[in-house]
């Protein structure tokens, strides 16, 4: 019986009829005949996965399959850890041009208390469209000020924020960096400056008050200072999103100085520049979007395409993100370029699973093919950065996903639609002049 | 008499060198062993292909080199044409001309910018030709451009694909409706939207009918119709000369226009963006209409909202000739990774997915005659790949425009800059976000400042 579901599986997300829902299975699933990516521990030829109760049971060549597991016989293809995307606007961004359909952006400069866990779309028709494509968990963000907000690690299957949640949250800081784009076209270098240092004192102004909060006792509530506490004392990371060479130096020297022990540069466009003395600071480092335009006209073409590859072999531990909502999906497209453009497909790879669960903190529940860690899992017909590459199967904590989306069901209803047109007469008669 | 006899041979001499100066570059290439993707012919192994004049006279085994031609060893290399973007705004120093809801008369050829350093980064992603286009915030836009990527010359016209039929944009749902909300004015609606359209090509026709009058029986008594370009460009629509390229999202938008065209007899449109367009792929298809989309853009507005990244295999599929294009100055470095996503989205084959990138997009600019595939006799365009283009891992080593090398990336200085701006001694620094690279309504919203109360 149990196979004969699992026959029938990928024969319904093809072909779907109108009542029927699809719905995720928990279980005892065994994944067999794979070749299985663990990224800690190397590539296991013929192997199987077995699934139980949210976890990795057991893994390798020589498994023995429970009785009541679930058989998948994955012969000819590949399981990968589930990817990260650890920059994102997943589940609080919706539609781009509609002001309500959008989550990531609270009023005022100063609101790291705003949780973006709270404000995420369990619903989301981004989250299936982003997870059939194996990314299991993004670093969702919020954006704009100066400090924005709570970042969230989120799985992508749940169907509250709770059950979503992965676990770790962080604090977004937009670094103070120098006027660019049209506002700094209206400013003289004076004007600059002023602006820079007006900028400088917000953010010293917020932390200051953060260092005084965190050694006072029975203070009254002031929530967005309260809510940097946590780094003050080490128990958060702070995301520092930094792009422009000059604005990556005077950041490595700010948390120097401040001495916060979690701090994560982001964004870092320009990180191929001032590689080394990034390495030298030991800071992680969450670059992209790699698919990007060079921030300056003067550069190389591929400079965008080459930094995560650039940075990695200087040393500094680097995740790749997609900055994206929407297409978050082409997660292993960003690593594929960067895996081209320098930094080989192994690094690329755990840049996407096992160093991003690290510098986010959750590399003890997922980003590896492990005994004890969650079942976020997928199989995949090749090279999953390769766009002829098919997932056939995902597992996100355990539980056995669809593999269906709006744009599958689309696809479904629209390749040989009906009533299609009737070939006999024309459709729609051109009048001939 | 006599001066006026001086003037015209003036007149001779400079035409003529006007016409030596549009003279472009050709050049002679052997391209030796490489593993050559026609897209017209499959794909040939260990095949050299010969260019003289900027022309291919020779593709096949063992050729020899002739005299004077460089040679290139593409041993374990890809060959392919050079990659057409149809929906393009780089090199272009102005987009919207959005005074009013039609402006047929403005055209994309005054604003060429060949010192645009995008123009370099698209070769450098193994793209040889464009559609510039003019922007989406007006029903009836301006005419655009086919060009040519010849990097280097700082002569606009230089960039232009000589004899490309002459093309104009258009533009239905969101984008013009959001302009005449601004405005208070029509079109505030999709039926505002078809009624602009075809009261433009009723007064088109009238005018026609004017001058066909006068012109039928023309004496010195008769004082001629008033000339005006909006409305010729409008007649050059209904008779053919001037192809429409519209900007498009909802299945029902596209549908209406299909409507509207067939009844002023239009017969020729393509449909640019066309998210919605696998929803009427069949009448699509039977009404010989073609569609220019994203891969995978979707989201950004409620018009993209139901869409499908299997858009481009199901137009495919059902016959409508489709090509996939990039409308941003990033995505068109990787248009052949764009079309390899069809491989994931609807399981097109390898020539079926070059062909959204090549001789589609060549086959609806009309040039196909010339450019989008690796033929004898067309021109050397041509893209040479490390790892096939259809892969992730693909890299663009060389590209050529009429046989003349324009990217070589083992040769790349990083600075390709041909411009520089004297006046900005410290170089800006700007940060990419996908979500801003939409030049489509660039310009427009100023125009709507301009009609707002408060100037910014």
């Amino acid at each position: 019986m149990a196979t004969l579901i699992v026959m029938m599986v990928p024969l319904l997300s093809f072909g779907q009829e109108d009542d029927q829902v699809l719905k995720a299975r928990s279980g005892k699933f065994a994944l067999t005949n794979a070749k299985i990516y663990t990224v800690t521990n190397g590539i296991i030829e013929n192997g199987t996965l077995l699934i139980s109760n949210g976890i990795i049971e057991a893994v390798g060549a020589n498994v023995n399959i429970p009785a009541d597991a679930e058989v998948i016989d994955c012969k000819g293809k590949e399981i990968y850890p589930g990817m990260i995307d650890s920059g994102t606007r997943v589940g609080l961004a919706e539609i781009g041009s509609i002001a309500e359909a959008n989550d990531f952006r609270e009023h005022g400069t100063l609101t790291p208390q705003m949780q973006a866990l709270s404000a995420v779309n369990p619903n989301s028709v981004v989250i299936p469209v982003t997870r059939v494509s194996g990314i299991t968990t993004v670093w969702t963000m919020p954006q704009g000020g100066v400090l924005p907000g709570t970042a969230a690690a989120i799985n992508l299957f749940g169907y509250t924020p709770d059950q979503m949640s992965a676990g770790s949250k962080g604090i977004v800081m937009n670094f103070p960096s120098s006027p660019t784009g049209w506002r700094a076209r209206r400013m003289n270098e004076e004007q600059k400056k002023k602006a820079l240092e007006r900028a400088f004192k917000t953010v010293n102004d917020a932390w200051d008050k953060a260092e005084l909060y965190a050694e006072l006792e029975d203070l009254s509530s002031y929530p967005e200072i309260e809510a940097l506490v946590p780094v003050v004392k080490g128990e958060m990371s702070l995301f520092i999103e930094v792009n422009a060479a000059n604005d990556i130096l005077s950041a490595l020297d700010w948390v120097k100085e401040r001495g916060y022990k979690k701090v994560i540069l982001t964004g870092v466009s320009e990180g191929w520049r001032v590689a080394e003395e990034i390495a030298k600071s030991g800071l992680p480092v969450i670059a992209g979007p790699v698919q990007a335009i060079p921030t300056r006209a003067s550069d190389r073409y591929d400079v965008a395409y080459a930094n995560p590859g650039v940075l990695q072999k200087a040393g500094v531990k680097v995740a790749i993100r997609t900055m994206d909502a929407e297409n978050s999906r082409n997660l292993p497209y960003h690593a594929g370029f960067a895996a081209s453009y320098g930094m080989g497909r192994e690094e690329a790879l755990k840049a996407i699973t096992i160093n991003a669960a690290e510098i986010l903190g959750v590399s003890d529940q997922i980003g590896s093919i492990e005994v004890g860690k969650k079942a976020n899992v997928f199989v995949s017909t090749g090279d999953p950065f390769e766009t002829a590459s098919k997932i056939t199967d995902l597992f996100i904590d355990g539980y056995k996903i669809p593999m269906t989306s709006r744009q599958i069901r689309l696809y479904d209803e629209f390749l040989n639609r009906t009533p299609g047109v009737d070939k006999t007469k024309p459709v729609i008669d051109i009048k001939k002049k | 008499m006599r001066t006026m006899k001086k003037l015209y041979t003036l007149l001779a001499l400079f035409c003529f060198i006007g016409t030596a100066w549009a003279q472009t570059p050709k050049g002679d290439v052997l391209i030796k062993n490489g593993t050559v993707l026609t897209v017209t012919n499959g794909t040939l192994e260990n095949t050299d292909v010969l260019v003289r004049d900027g022309k291919i006279t020779k593709i096949g085994k063992g050729i020899r080199t002739p005299r004077g031609v460089q040679e290139i060893d593409a041993t374990g290399k890809f060959v392919m044409p050079g990659i057409i973007d149809a929906h393009s705004h780089i090199a272009g120093s102005a987009i919207n001309e959005g005074t009013s809801q039609v402006t047929a008369e403005v055209s994309m050829e005054d604003v060429v910018d060949p010192m645009d350093v995008s123009i370099y980064r698209a070769l450098a992603g193994g793209v040889t030709s464009i559609h510039l286009m003019h922007g989406s915030a007006n029903v009836i836009g301006g005419q655009n451009e086919t060009m040519k990527l010849r990097y280097g010359s700082t002569n606009p016209d230089d960039l232009r694909f000589e004899g490309a039929p002459r093309t104009i944009k258009f533009a239905l749902g969101e984008n013009p409706t959001r302009g005449g909300r601004a405005r208070g004015i029509q079109p505030q609606s999709r039926m505002g939207v078809e009624m602009m359209l075809r009261n433009s090509f009723t007064q088109a026709q009238e005018y026609k009918k004017k001058w066909d009058a006068y012109n039928a029986n023309k004496s010195a008594r008769k004082v001629a119709p008033e000339y005006d370009l909006r409305m010729e460009t409008l007649v050059d629509i209904l008779e053919g000369e001037v192809w429409v390229n519209c900007h498009s999202y909802r299945a029902d938008e596209i549908y209406m226009l299909l409507k509207v065209f067939s009844d002023f007899g239009i017969d020729r449109i393509n449909f640019q963006h066309a998210n919605e367009a696998y929803k009427v792929a069949p009448e699509l298809a039977a009404f010989g209409a073609t569609a220019s989309v994203f891969a995978d853009w979707w989201a950004y507005k409620l018009e993209v909202y139901y869409s499908t990244a299997y858009n481009a295999a199901i137009l495919t599929e059902n016959g409508v000739l489709t090509s996939i294009n990039s409308d941003s100055g990033e995505l068109i470095r990787h248009l052949f990774h764009e079309a390899a996503k069809t491989q994931k989205y609807g399981d097109l084959s390898d020539d079926e997915a070059l062909a959204l990138v090549t001789l589609n997009p060549a086959k609806q600019l009309g040039v196909d005659n010339r450019v989008g595939s690796l033929e004898e006799g067309k021109d050397a365009d041509i893209a040479i790949f490390e790892g096939h283009p259809l892969s992730v891992y693909a890299i663009p080593m060389m590209t050529f425009v009429d046989g003349v090398k324009y990217f070589d990336r083992e040769n790349d200085k990083a600075d390709q800059r041909i411009y520089i701006n004297p006046e900005s001694n410290i170089e800006e620094v700007t940060i990419f976000d996908r979500h801003d690279m939409h030049r489509c309504m660039e310009g427009a919203l100023s125009f709507e400042e301009l009609f707002s109360t408060s100037k910014r």
